[in-house]
């Protein structure tokens, strides 16, 4: 399977409640409230870092979860979540310029 | 407090002490001198642009995630794009209230770009003569709605507000039009406020009795009419003690010179970001416990009002109106208008006082 890089969209607005990630894209006023785990993935989702390392490095250990179910699950959110503009799924990290350019 | 996500989350934030959502007034000077306004314009002493930035900070790490930048007119602060830009960075949820007379197509531009996520724009009526005998400012209507055509060009989200009082009270539906023809939302507010020094007398601009109920009873301005107009559900345990509404539980309001109150409506200074930190005023502000502390069970008159359970009390304006335990007037005569019942309050003030003579 080929990794891919989940990157916050940028101008998103957010804010962490109780450990939980509230998400607002203000383009379409919808309002997101992840769990924890994919509060884990969201603060994790740099664009430089694989999805596949995120739930190696953030999600399985924190949350003892198999690792591929983790994966399944993980992948089936950013592209959820990518469907509202929330995440882009980059096939190749982002450098650093592009980090900055991004947002 | 509403349901669905929002309630989901207004209720977390109560149970973990979080304030949630701030309006914050970064200046109460003005281009235009309504006549219905509550706010004192001559205000020389506004937090700078590096204590509103420290407050912007403080409120982040303190959770608060929504903030609504009003004034006075936010764009008379040259340093307005430089605030948001750092409220943005910090992740909030951002609003702006303007009369956006001084929006042009530079100022859309990083409202865009900044990802605002709504303007909203006072206008009180379709027709200029009333909008700017309002706002005593002629043009003003022509500017504020070539703004809101800037704004909706750029993909920016609108919402036309429109206080409502005797000058305008048949023009709403003419200013709804106007909102459709420019793509932006409307919402209608029919509550004249008290001047923050005390002074009453701007209640006179209020709409008569008669019309805000026919206001509640219109179908294109209640689309829930079915339900808000029907009598109020029986008073039980969960109403009782339930909490009057979100101020200074999960809200709060910031005036322009750093005083934290419970909200905009509710002029009790309960600190200043002068002299103390944010998260010490919200957590320890005596006069926020003492709002905090209240159920609907401890209201002097409403705890035995039919109304309790559905009725739109402010206590910010019962506050004004002598008592934070008492009733507010202006929300019994909306429950009235709603529904046809009396409020206790209504019944209280309309019953002769029995005088005994010796």
């Amino acid at each position: 399977m080929t990794d891919i890089y989940p990157r916050k969209a940028a101008n998103l607005a957010s804010r962490l409640l109780n450990g939980e990630a509230i998400v607002m894209n203000p383009v379409d006023s919808t309002l997101f409230n992840l769990n924890e785990t994919a509060t884990a993935i969201w603060l994790a989702a740099d664009g430089r870092t694989s999805l596949r390392e995120i739930v190696e490095r953030d999600v399985c250990p924190q949350f003892t979860i198999d690792h591929k179910e983790a994966m399944r699950d993980a992948e089936e959110f950013v592209r959820a979540l990518a469907e509202h503009s929330i995440f882009f799924l980059e096939t190749e990290p982002l450098v650093d310029s592009e980090t900055k350019r991004h947002g | 407090m509403g349901n669905g996500l929002m309630g989901g989350l207004n209720q977390r934030a109560m149970d973990a002490g979080v304030p949630l959502a701030a309006h914050v007034d970064l200046t109460w000077r003005c281009n235009e001198r309504c006549i219905h306004c509550y706010l004192d314009h001559d205000d020389p002493d506004e937090l700078t642009f590096e204590e509103t930035r420290s407050l912007l900070d403080q409120m982040a790490d303190a959770g608060v995630f929504f903030v609504t930048f009003s004034g006075g007119e936010i764009f008379l602060r040259k340093d307005l794009r430089d605030i948001v830009a750092h409220a943005r960075l910090r992740g909030f949820d951002i609003k702006l209230k303007t009369n956006a007379v001084m929006i042009g197509e530079k100022e859309v531009a990083w409202i865009s770009e900044l990802g605002v996520h709504q303007v909203q724009v006072s206008i009180y009526s379709d027709s200029p003569e009333t909008h700017d005998a309002i706002t005593k400012v002629r043009g003003s209507l022509e500017r504020s709605i070539r703004a809101i055509r800037f704004l909706r060009g750029r993909g920016v989200k609108v919402v036309i507000a429109c206080v409502l009082m005797k000058l305008n009270s048949g023009d709403f539906a003419g200013v709804q039009r106007l909102a459709a023809d420019l793509d932006a939302q409307f919402t209608l507010d029919p509550t004249i406020t008290p001047h923050v020094n005390g002074d009453r007398s701007l209640l006179r601009l209020n709409i008569p009795q008669d019309e805000l109920a026919s206001l509640f009873h219109n179908p294109l301005l209640n689309g829930g009419k079915d339900t808000t107009c029907l009598p109020p559900p029986p008073v039980d345990d969960d109403i009782l003690d339930g909490t009057p509404c979100s101020a200074g539980h999960t809200a709060l309001y910031i005036s322009p010179h750093g005083e934290l109150w419970p909200c905009v409506q509710f002029p009790i200074v309960c600190g200043s970001i002068r002299e103390s930190r944010f998260i010490d005023i919200w957590n320890q502000s005596p006069q926020l416990r003492e709002v905090r502390a209240i159920r609907a069970r401890d209201l002097t008159t409403c705890s035995s009002c039919g109304h309790v359970g559905s009725c739109s009390r402010c206590p910010g304006l019962a506050w004004m109106e002598g008592s934070m335990y008492g009733p507010s007037s202006a929300d019994c005569e909306k429950s009235f208008a709603r529904t046809g019942i009396p409020s206790a309050n209504l019944l209280r003030r309309s019953t002769p006082l029995l005088v005994q003579i010796r």
